[in-house]
């Protein structure tokens, strides 16, 4: 971590405490579990229990009759204004056709699809009501895994005749001539496993009517509020100007939350249709059917290089679970994965076939690092597979096939169907590469692979990767002149724990020249910024930020117009300099930023209009970050336990507004991983009943599984696409853990004849390796 | 995850609890730490009439020594007063070793002796070492009490031998003898889980070495916790070597029939049972294994 400010940024690169850990720790902060309204109802939602059923009826009599029940809504009762959940991201072709409507029509396609929203006085005679409600199924053949789904016998969505969401092919080069003149292929099936992203707070809604004013209020909003609104609007027949979504404290997102979900319709349709306010929070048990999950992919995956090492061709095939529809995410998960397989690797042919295929399980979408974490984890694997073949080194390997600093901007073409040809438009990944190898001691630590050292097996692990984030395609930032010359700071993108009230306050404060203390940041509801996106694809610096840099500057000509017109000289005459506007010749103070809100507040108008700014970053192209992850790790081969002696991830942000956030990023994204490589595990039986459903079983990673992970932020190679030079930092640190991990475990084993090419690395699964290496060997 | 409906009462004597106890029998279920029953509740899993809070219960939490040198511990007491306990410690260091795999200090500092013992999870420790150390445990109803050995208790899965109406208040722990050595090892996938397979022992070892009484019990590989009594006969009466603890290992893998589940194959808990056996004996025979 390195702290660089300058006497022109003093406040950027601090690594400054967060303003809201205060309230965080304190107790004080509001998630919407906290909130109540007069009149509250709650709402709880029926689940299917069934993955795969025609819905026969559904009698709801007796739970009506229950005191203190309010309503219970199912399909028929929606049907008039229902209309599918949109896809927002990721149009790979055909998918349009498989999305899902907030309420069950006549079959249910997943194990915790909504069948029916029902609303009571409380929570508790909620829950109890729910279970009076009868359901008559008629079980339908469940579809659980890709190639079930593949063979079309039994289909989710019978009128569409198929199970395949979507399928296409991308290519740079020429793949096949590659393939067919190479030295040396190898080719591999390599599967990442389900996972959510769990975050400690589960969604929520409250949503409140005023039927009198055609005005809709609902808390709970996250993430991407505008297009939310948008389309709720539309759903709902209100003017778009009617609804507010407001984002109270959050714990948590990394991508599965604040999406559309069939819940952000029901809740304000009750709350409309009672005239009485509704909440709905998700419990744990539903989080886990109901929000979406991440990750499971298999791949079939074929490099083709020289003998020596140098990579021609990679070509691929892959088979994407999308769950039993398509939601907001789209198939931005496998469209992202084969997109990056070639990624921060100079590969002059690259090809992939991608199915996204419907089965009957919860749906997909983003998790932090989406289809980068599991591409990672295909091509780094194969590449130590390939290495060992050739008896090459694996750092060596990869430092050969690197794309170099001189190459950039390097284009990646077009590899994904809704996406431009893009390009990296900057880095040095080797330099990031060999900081991770020098930090590591890598050339000492790896002559440990594959020896016994104390009875437990060494190995240690590679991974290297790129990842784009900070997408656009705009972001507005909002600045306000208050009393005594403090800032209000009102930003489009949302916040679920990042930090940003401190990180746009830092950015502020040096667009103005005024510490950061003047500032307070303002974000969480749709009628703060007149157009606004979110937060998601680690964009809230590289976006968000650059535009609060606009706004400062558009701030600050509008205030030197402003005074210039009272004293009746020209602009260029004036300078502004830290809350002061003074005239350029001999340093004279004109105005002050306290003087000119204080005229604003007085009535003085032009002072009003001169004190308020906006500013829009635009931006289509993606910032790239990029880096190296490297484990260590030792393997007791008669339990399969795994420890992780050591992890290390390098990777470079561009330029840290705030080093202390960006390493708590790093290292929770890290640690993230580490878990999503080793623990978590979403397990469907052959019937499609989710096996993880609690937190019993779903493994997550706590303080004291994983204590020895390291990681750097580099600062080395600004972007070239926003003004603060930022790359995303919110995901890096997660998207080559598997990867390395795989490696190093891999290296342990090898010795006793264990391939890897599946995660999780579970010890169950590792204990089963080892027994059929063993059989093999007898 | 709210819990239906149900009566509450929180009785100040041991002879209330037991008459509310006799009056509703099935459908009254007894709350001590509240660490496995109270998620069972909430999700729906347990639908109790009446709960009958044994919190404000006075003289069933302590412990001490009883006159031969056991231990007597109250069943109301947590688990992190048996961990923090010196008496425990000297008394029964096999006990006071396995606590600490216990979950956590914060469910250890709720959850009771005597809740982890009725609630019969074939995966947890106390169980185990209950059933290693021969201890009694102490049914009390309303025609009065009744001791139940450690190895006629655990019937099956979340199954006891206490019988309707009868309330499980106290553990008695017989006297450690000097020469007995200990060991306990357990598998989990992280810190604090219920165990996949674990293994606790005592060996009795003679001035000249030689095995005398040997106690092997593994659990998280059945429906209870079993002694593996072939391993524990073939240790008895011999001077181990490290043969000797291999073949005794492979004899407790063998013995127990473990069930296939998500997080471990039957095959692998196989293994891990027979690998905690020969660690676990390791440790009790190791130089330095005695002492607490």
């Amino acid at each position: 971590m390195s702290a660089s400010t300058s006497p022109g940024a003093p406040w950027i690169g601090r690594p400054l405490r967060r303003a809201e850990d205060a309230r965080f720790l304190d107790g004080s902060a509001r998630y919407v579990g906290d909130l109540k309204r007069p009149g509250m109802l709650h709402g709880v939602v029926l689940r299917s229990d069934h993955a795969h059923a025609r819905v026969r009826s559904i009698d709801a009599r007796t739970a009506l009759a229950l005191p203190g029940v309010v309503a219970v809504y199912t399909f028929e009762d929606i049907r008039r204004l229902a209309r599918p959940i949109p896809l927002r991201l990721g149009p790979c072709p055909g998918l349009e056709r498989f999305l899902q409507l907030p309420l069950a029509e006549g079959k249910v396609r997943y194990v915790g699809e909504p069948l029916a929203f029902l609303v009571a006085e409380g929570r508790y005679v909620a829950e109890d009501a729910l279970e009076l409600v009868q359901v008559e199924y008629e079980a339908l053949d469940p579809v659980v895994d890709v190639h079930a789904a593949r063979a079309d016998r039994s289909l989710l969505h019978e009128a569409l005749g198929t199970n395949v969401g979507s399928h296409y092919t991308v290519e740079k080069g020429d793949v096949s001539a590659a393939f067919a003149g190479a030295d040396y292929t190898r080719r591999e099936t390599f599967r990442c496993h389900r996972q959510t992203a769990a975050p400690m707070e589960t969604r929520g809604l409250l949503a409140e009517f005023d039927a009198a004013g055609r005005r809709l209020r609902l808390w709970g909003a996250t993430k991407v509020p505008f297009y939310n609104r948008r389309w709720l609007a539309g759903a709902l027949d209100l003017p778009e100007a009617g609804v507010e979504l407001i984002e109270v404290d959050v714990g948590g997102s990394f991508g599965v939350r604040g999406e559309l979900y069939p819940e952000d319709f029901l809740v304000p349709f009750a709350a409309m249709r009672l005239g009485r306010p509704v909440k709905w929070i998700e419990d744990r048990r539903e989080h886990f059917v109901a929000t979406n999950h991440s990750r499971e992919i298999e791949c079939e995956l074929e490099i083709a290089c020289t003998l020596d090492g140098e990579i021609i061709g990679l070509r691929g095939r892959l088979l994407a679970d999308m769950g039993a529809y398509v939601r907001t995410n789209g198939g931005l998960v496998p469209a992202k994965a084969a997109q990056f397989l070639p990624g921060p690797y100079r590969i002059p042919n690259v090809g992939c076939e991608v199915f996204a295929l419907l089965t009957n399980k919860t749906p997909v979408g983003t998790y932090r690092g989406p289809g980068f974490y599991e591409s990672s984890f295909f091509r780094e694997r194969l590449f130590d597979l390939a290495t060992a073949d050739l008896r090459l080194d694996p750092a060596e390997f990869r430092r050969r096939n690197l794309v170099t600093a001189g190459e950039m901007p390097y284009g990646i073409e077009n590899l994904c169907p809704f996406d431009a040809d893009a390009a990296y438009d900057s880095g040095d990944f080797v330099l990031a590469f060999e900081r991770a190898l020098a930090e590591f001691d890598y050339a000492r630590v790896k002559t440990l692979n594959g020896t016994l050292q104390d009875g437990r097996l060494q190995g240690v692990g590679l991974g290297c990767f790129v990842e784009s984030g900070g997408a656009g395609p705009a972001e507005t930032a909002r600045l306000k002149v208050a009393a005594g010359g403090r800032i209000e700071l009102y930003t489009g993108c949302s916040t679920m724990g990042q930090g940003h009230e401190t990180a746009m306050a830092q950015i502020g404060a040096d667009s103005l020249g005024l510490p950061v203390e003047a500032f307070s940041v303002f974000h969480g509801s749709t009628t703060l910024v007149e157009q606004g996106y979110g937060t998601y694809n680690s964009r809230a610096m590289a976006m968000g930020g650059s535009a609060v840099k606009l706004a400062a500057e558009n701030l600050i000509a509008q205030l030197l117009a402003h005074v210039a017109r009272m004293h009746e000289i020209e602009p260029a005459a004036l300078e502004y300099s830290r809350g002061a506007i003074v005239r350029r010749e001999d340093h004279r103070t004109l105005a002050t930023l306290a003087g000119i809100a204080a005229a604003a507040q007085a009535g003085d108008g032009q002072a009003r209009a001169a004190i308020e700014c906006s500013g829009t970053f635009n931006q289509t192209r993606r910032t790239y970050s990029y880096g190296t992850n490297i484990a260590h790790v030792a393997v007791d081969p008669e339990t399969a336990r795994v420890e992780v002696l050591r992890f290390l991830a390098v990777d470079d942000v561009g330029r840290a507004i705030n080093p202390l956030l960006v390493h708590g990023q790093m290292l929770g994204a890290a640690v993230q991983g580490i878990g999503g490589t080793f623990l978590d595990e979403l397990i469907y039986d052959e019937q499609g009943q989710l096996l993880t459903g609690s937190f019993a079983d779903y493994l997550l990673p706590t303080a004291t599984e994983f204590p020895n992970v390291e990681v750097i932020s580099l600062e080395a190679v600004p972007s070239t696409l926003n003004p603060l030079g930022v790359r995303g930092a919110g995901e890096g640190g997660i998207i080559a853990t598997g990867a390395a991990l795989a490696n190093a475990v891999a290296h342990a084993l090898a010795p006793l004849g264990v391939k890897i090419t599946e995660l999780p690395l579970s010890p169950n699964k590792l204990a089963q390796k080892m027994r059929e290496a063993r059989a093999a060997a007898e | 995850m709210k819990p239906p409906a149900f009566d509450y009462a929180a009785p100040g004597s041991l002879d209330e609890a037991l008459a509310l106890l006799a009056a509703k029998r099935d459908g009254a279920k007894l709350l001590a730490g509240g660490q496995s029953f109270v998620p069972a509740l909430n999700f729906r899993l347990a639908r109790p009439e009446l709960i009958i809070d044994l919190n404000r219960v006075p003289g069933l939490a302590g412990i001490r020594r009883d006159g031969d040198g056991g231990l007597l511990i109250g069943a109301m007491t947590r688990a992190r007063a048996i961990e923090r306990s010196e008496v425990v410690a000297r008394s029964n260091p096999l006990l006071h070793s396995a606590i600490p795999w216990i979950a956590h200090v914060p469910i250890r500092n709720r959850g009771t002796i005597g809740g982890s013992l009725a609630h019969a999870d074939p995966a947890a420790e106390l169980p185990a070492i209950a059933l290693a150390c021969d201890a009694i445990l102490v049914a009390t109803g309303i025609l009065g009490k009744r001791d139940i050995a450690a190895r006629d208790f655990f019937l099956g899965v979340f199954t006891t031998a206490l019988r309707a109406g009868e309330i499980l208040t106290e553990i008695r722990f017989p006297a450690w003898p000097p020469n007995r050595r200990h060991g306990f090892a357990e598998f989990a996938r992280r810190h604090g889980d219920f165990a996949i397979v674990g293994v606790a022992a005592t060996i009795d070892v003679a001035a000249d070495g030689a095995v005398g009484d040997a106690r092997i019990v593994v659990f998280g590989a059945g429906d209870t916790p079993r002694r593996a009594r072939e391993a524990e006969a073939a240790l008895a009466g011999s001077h181990p070597d490290t043969g000797a603890l291999q073949r005794a290992a492979a004899l407790a893998a063998n013995h127990v029939d473990p069930p296939s589940d998500h997080h471990a194959s039957a095959e692998y808990r196989r293994e891990l049972a027979g690998t905690l056996t020969r660690r676990v004996l390791e440790q009790a025979l190791a130089p330095r294994a005695r002492a607490a």
